[in-house]
């Protein structure tokens, strides 16, 4: 398991080769990049801000679950802070197992706890302004306040 | 001491990215309304709170030298 926070461009074939081994069959990798459009709205640059150490730790908990649901896994994921321009890399995240299944499926699994406990926040530049992401639709939010017990361990 | 640590949006409103408060025993609840009442435009919705890099709840209890992050709703990858 390797994790890493950034802020210069990711060289995804250096977090692929992190995970590649021989008893691995499979590799799946998901690059995150920086969308132009977001509903009929166009974004000009994108900065990302992390609480790096919480982060951190953040990863490697998600290391640690996985570990946990999928035998015989190797991850890495490398995020990018800083100001990004459209169609940079933010975040690639390299699985490998010995079969296909559970590359697709843990890779899927560990994008979506990022998006939901590590501390890494977007800010959205616009012609019209800029502002930071995370009370919209496709983010998380805790509705109740406080994060479910999931969230949390 | 305690340090407060502030990010995004919040880390706006404050116009600071961490300050000291007095170090003596207290809730994270009251910890908020200590920053809602000095920084009046200031929202807590949706913001966790974590305590030395873990999430914790209102009711938790910081202590001096303990490091209070708060943390508005996360939108990495």
């Amino acid at each position: 398991m390797s994790f890493e926070i950034v802020d210069h461009p990711i060289n995804i074939q250096t977090v692929i080769d992190k995970v590649i081994r021989r008893n691995a069959g499979a590799v799946t990798t998901f690059i995150g990049t920086v969308r132009e459009m977001t509903e009929g709205k166009k974004t000009l640059s994108l900065t990302y801000e992390a609480y790096i150490p919480m982060a951190m730790k953040k990863l490697e908990q998600i290391g640690e679950e996985v570990k946990g649901k999928w035998d015989d896994i190797e991850m890495a994921i490398s995020h990018r802070i800083g100001k990004l321009e459209i169609s940079d890399v933010a975040v690639v995240i390299a699985v490998s197992t010995p079969h296909r299944k559970d590359a697709y499926e843990a890779n899927q699994y560990a994008i979506e706890r990022i998006k939901e406990i590590v501390p890494i926040w977007k800010k959205e530049h616009w012609e019209t302004g800029e502002e930071w992401i995370g009370n919209q639709k496709g983010t998380k939010m805790y509705v109740n306040g406080k994060p479910s017990e999931e969230d949390l361990h | 001491m305690i340090t407060l640590l502030f990010f995004a949006g919040v880390k706006e409103t404050i116009g600071s990215e961490a300050i000291r408060i007095d170090g003596k025993q207290q809730t994270i609840a009251q910890i908020k309304e200590y920053l809602l009442h000095t920084y009046p435009t200031l929202s807590l919705q949706g913001v966790m709170v974590a305590v030395n890099e873990e999430f914790a709840l209102d009711e938790d209890i910081v202590e001096g030298n303990d490091t209070v992050a708060f943390i508005p709703p996360v939108s990495g990858g």
